[in-house]
């Protein structure tokens, strides 16, 4: 009997190295196709132009590598604009945000006034109203005002974010109450209680939201194609979409590659840098967009 | 006491100020919309009340296809994705070697720029005069002729976009997985392990029922998200959608708003209000089933 | 079933650069007899956890072996082994139902030994019987007290007739109260099963009140092992005489001449046989006789009464710690007015240790 449990010992033993070999090959193959686009490319990017066109069968390396498309994917499309563009929105649109939401949240979680608390259910069913029933007259407000083309009309309709101010009142809330009173024994503003002990306190709530924030900006695509006609205030989004329909012409792939991996480089910068926090973040957050 | 309501309110200004003009008027707003016939944004005038509009979109082929397309796209990613999620995180979570790099690989595409990396898998899939692309490279590996995935038959674009959406959303299932994962105690493990529990009997019997509240989170807001996808098809088949058969319905109601065929917010809203009438009923349903299922 | 520990020694690697590799187990060699109930004692990280789980099969030792009876279960997965183990949190599955827990072990039985649904049932009824949770089957862990998830615990590690239970900290979750009604009902549930039990406590308390026999451990090695009465009776080393008892034990710098034991210049005891040593002297606070003319003589501190008994607290410069308790009966008078007390000792409850290895050194009492 005991020799019977060895034997199936043994294979136990065995079928675990089977099963984690093949969670490895598992876990492999779709590590190459998440990797695959990201190294194509980089490769294409760096391909000759009449290379790449006359590759029937195209090759998974080049002895040949070159910067040109680079230099021709600033020079023959402003893809510098773009990214400047992109730059200054997204800046513009995570700082106002703060500047919005945190007070907000610091009202709801410490200071005590009549409606408050009608007024966060009100904000929290505003939670469950889908972006796409709201940009239709915003669309038109934006374009009423005289706003299209503007920064003004891209930045203001994405400054506040019932999500995110709901996310840092729960945090603030979890501060003890002793701290406030505390500081209002010794004489403390509420301004100053909430810039020298709440917000460092959740700093890394304020450090996630600002991530998450950025993320989408850079990525936004579906506004400011609606309010921007003109090229000179498209962000990158739009204007890879302007490179690939009117741009280089359809065939000069290697250039189109370069601008796409001169768009996708700086979030990777920033993603591989705060790997953790992001990654963390991302899941504390809870959403996408 | 009135200076103290005072400041409350002063410090929630600029956010009832902003969700005021962006979230709130627009929402009444666009029902309104939805039941004014003719309306001219040129002009702000419109000719009558009804529901036209509804009866308009209901008829137009464009959106119909939309539909159509919409609900292929989510039936087909929404539960594929959470299983390949699934999968992948199961596997993350039981190795113990080069666990962080698959992580980190797997997140990448989170962070990536949709428009961009879809111009990729545009050229990985495309077949034209001068290359069959990559994919029909390996296909033919496998003895199947070329196909034009972005250009060609209504099955092959939509596969591609299935794939590139499931691409899209698998970082953010696999990261919220993984972390619902970590979370069940080793403990219960070991409490299995005692009893002799099968590996197949530990993963049915506890893990899945442990992480069932986050897979039901992640399934309603999959459903969501599907229901919403837009940007995905653009990246891969350009902005005019409805030519490549390919629109969704927020793309026929950017396509409505603006554009080309632009210029009647009346339809896009009333294109709106069916979606969301769809995803709520979608949500309602999910949220019973999950009542149902998930424990605690 | 009795349970062989051969030469056990459990090695955890190093994971930093600079760490040391840890011995959680060094050379653990002992004999569990049949049916007995014996509590594995000692400080956090003296490595009884470590044993249960050697002994449950979770850890593979480094070196040695591990006998069920004269079965070599050493390279055998935990269930192979036939153990039932209550875990420290219960680990009881929050999403099923207390007959749920219970018959789950049950659904992993394969082949011959497969039961069907109502002979799970029943089964599980009988052992809810025996621990007196039949009336709660339908309920979730969460909404039951930590007395009743941990007689859940222990239903579910009962219900395959394991050979040998184990418990890990079985009590350290419940209040004071619980925790001395469910010490008691271990103990009983264990006698009607007569099942080996083995328990990791660093309670004394609990480990002197309801075992059949105590190991004390620290720093992985054993210590002593032995019923409960001896080991208080007769520790092994200073270590062992520290650990049991309350209030605990009191201790003094202590030198042996001519057979006579000196704690300062007071010669308080005669300790016929030990040789002329340092010695460190140990004395259990009933060990202490009120004494007018007795030769140890302390400065007075106080005296608590505690209903059946006083206890004396008194310093003396040579206690190793800042005071010394004694308990005495409450018929005798201390006289609170005297600056000094003065005791004699009873020659079994002081023990004397080496100053170097902290063994104990045996003395004639005549």
């Amino acid at each position: 009997m005991n020799r019977d449990i060895i034997r199936s010992e043994r294979a136990a033993k065995a079928r675990s190295t089977v099963r984690s070999t093949v969670t490895y090959i598992i876990l492999t193959v779709w590590a190459i196709i998440v990797l695959f686009p990201f190294y194509w490319m980089i490769l294409t990017s760096v391909k000759e132009y009449a290379s790449y066109n006359s590759e029937y069968i195209p090759k998974f390396f080049t002895l040949s590598p070159t910067l040109e498309n680079y230099s021709s994917a600033f020079t023959a499309v402003p893809l510098a604009k773009y990214f400047l563009n992109t730059v200054i929105f997204t800046v513009a649109t995570t700082a106002l945000m703060l500047i919005v939401i945190i007070p907000a949240a610091f009202a709801f979680s410490r200071l005590n006034f009549r409606g408050r608390d009608a007024v966060f259910t009100l904000f929290l069913s505003l939670m469950m109203i889908p972006y796409e029933l709201v940009v239709i007259t915003n669309y038109t407000t934006i374009t009423n005002l005289d706003l299209r083309n503007t920064f003004t009309g891209l930045i203001l309709p994405s400054v506040t974010s019932v999500f995110y101010i709901y996310l840092l009142k729960e945090n603030f809330a979890q501060i003890p109450d002793e701290l406030y009173y505390a500081a209002k024994v010794d004489g403390t503003k509420d301004l100053k209680y909430l810039f020298k002990v709440m917000l460092p306190i959740c700093r890394p709530t304020v450090i996630t939201i600002t991530v998450l924030k950025v993320i989408e900006c850079w990525n936004s695509y579906v506004w400011p194609r609606l309010v921007t006609d003109d090229p000179n205030y498209y962000l990158v989004s739009n204007g890879i979409q302007e490179i690939r329909e009117n741009g280089f012409g359809r065939e000069n792939i290697p250039a189109m590659m370069a601008a796409v991996v001169v768009i996708s480089a700086p979030l990777i910068i920033l993603f591989l840098i705060f790997r953790k926090k992001i990654m963390e973040g991302v899941a504390r957050g809870g959403t996408k967009g | 006491m009135e200076n103290r309501n005072l400041k409350g309110w002063l410090y929630l200004l600029p956010a009832i100020l902003f969700l005021g003009v962006f979230m709130v008027y627009p929402l009444i707003d666009v029902f309104v919309y939805s039941f004014e016939e003719g309306y001219n944004s040129a002009s702000q005038t419109f000719f009558g009340t009804g529901l036209y509009n509804y009866s308009y979109i209901l008829h137009d082929p464009y959106f119909l296809q939309a539909l159509k397309n919409t609900f292929i796209l989510v039936i087909v990613t929404v539960p594929l994705s959470t299983l390949i999620a699934l999968g992948i995180s199961y596997g993350l979570s039981s190795i113990k070697a080069l666990r962080e790099l698959y992580q980190t690989i797997f997140f990448l595409p989170y962070v990536t720029n949709t428009l961009a990396v879809g111009l990729v898998f545009m050229i990985l899939f495309q077949k034209n005069a001068y290359t069959d692309g990559l994919v029909n490279l390996i296909l033919g590996l496998f003895g199947m002729s070329p196909i034009d995935f972005i250009d060609g038959p209504y099955w092959a674009k939509m596969f591609v976009l299935c794939f590139y959406t499931v691409w899209v959303v698998l970082p953010f299932k696999i990261l919220i997985l993984t972390s619902a994962l970590a979370s069940v105690s080793e403990e219960y493990y070991n409490a299995a392990k005692i009893d002799g529990t099968r590996p197949f009997r530990i993963f049915r019997k506890i893990t899945l029922p442990m992480i069932s509240p986050m897979l039901f989170y992640l399934i309603i807001t999959g459903f969501i998200g599907a229901f919403k996808a837009y940007s995905d098809a653009v990246a891969l088949f350009g902005t005019n959608l409805n030519a490549a058969e390919m629109n969704t319905i927020v793309g026929y109601v950017y396509d409505m708003l603006y554009g080309n065929s632009g210029g009647y917010p009346s339809y896009a809203s009333a294109a709106a209000i069916v979606l969301f009438a769809i995803v709520l009923t979608i949500t309602c349903i999910n949220l019973l089933v999950s009542k149902k299922y998930v424990h605690y | 079933m009795k349970v062989v520990l051969q030469h056990i020694t459990k090695i955890f690697p190093a994971k930093g650069r600079n760490a040391k590799d840890t011995v959680a187990a060094n050379d653990l060699d002992f004999e569990i007899p049949d049916g007995e109930l014996i509590a594995l004692l000692g400080p956090s990280g003296c490595g009884k956890s470590t044993a249960l789980n050697l002994i449950s099969g979770l850890l593979k030792p480094t070196e040695g072996r591990i006998f069920f009876g004269d079965d070599d279960v050493t390279d055998l997965p935990p269930e192979n082994r036939g153990v039932g183990l209550v875990f420290q949190n219960y680990a009881l599955y929050p999403h099923l139902s207390v007959m749920d827990n219970i018959i789950f072990p049950l659904g992993n039985l394969r082949g011959k030994e497969k039961m069907s649904k109502p002979e799970m049932r029943a089964k599980a009824h009988e052992i809810a019987k025996l621990v007196q949770i039949d009336e709660l089957m339908e309920r979730k862990p969460a909404e039951l007290s930590g007395g009743q998830q941990q007689r859940v615990a222990i239903a579910r590690a009962l219900v395959k007739m394991p050979r040998v239970l184990l418990l890990d900290e079985p009590l350290s979750n419940l209040d004071a109260r619980l925790r001395l009604q469910t010490r008691e009902e271990i103990k009983r549930i264990q006698r009607e099963t007569g099942i080996t039990t083995v328990f990791v406590t660093h309670d004394q308390d609990e480990a002197m009140s309801i075992s059949d026999r105590i190991i004390v451990m620290k720093t992985g090695i054993v210590q002593q092992i032995g019923k409960p009465q001896e080991v208080y009776d007769s520790p092994a080393n200073l270590f062992v005489a520290n650990f049991l008892g309350t209030p605990p034990i009191n201790v003094f710098s202590a030198r042996v001449a001519g057979e006579k034991l000196y704690i300062g210049s007071d010669a308080v005891l005669n300790v016929k046989g030990a040789a002329d040593q340092e010695v460190t002297a140990t004395v259990r606070p009933e060990g202490f006789i009120l004494d007018e003319n007795g030769p140890f003589v302390c400065k007075l501190g106080g005296v608590e009464v505690m209903g059946r008994d006083i206890s004396v607290v008194s310093t003396n410069e040579n206690s190793v710690n800042p005071t010394i308790r004694s308990i005495i009966s409450a018929e005798s008078r201390v006289d609170t007015s005297s600056p000094t007390v003065r005791f004699s000792l009873k020659p079994n409850k002081v023990f004397l240790f080496s100053k170097q290895t902290e063994e104990r050194i045996n003395f004639g009492t005549v």
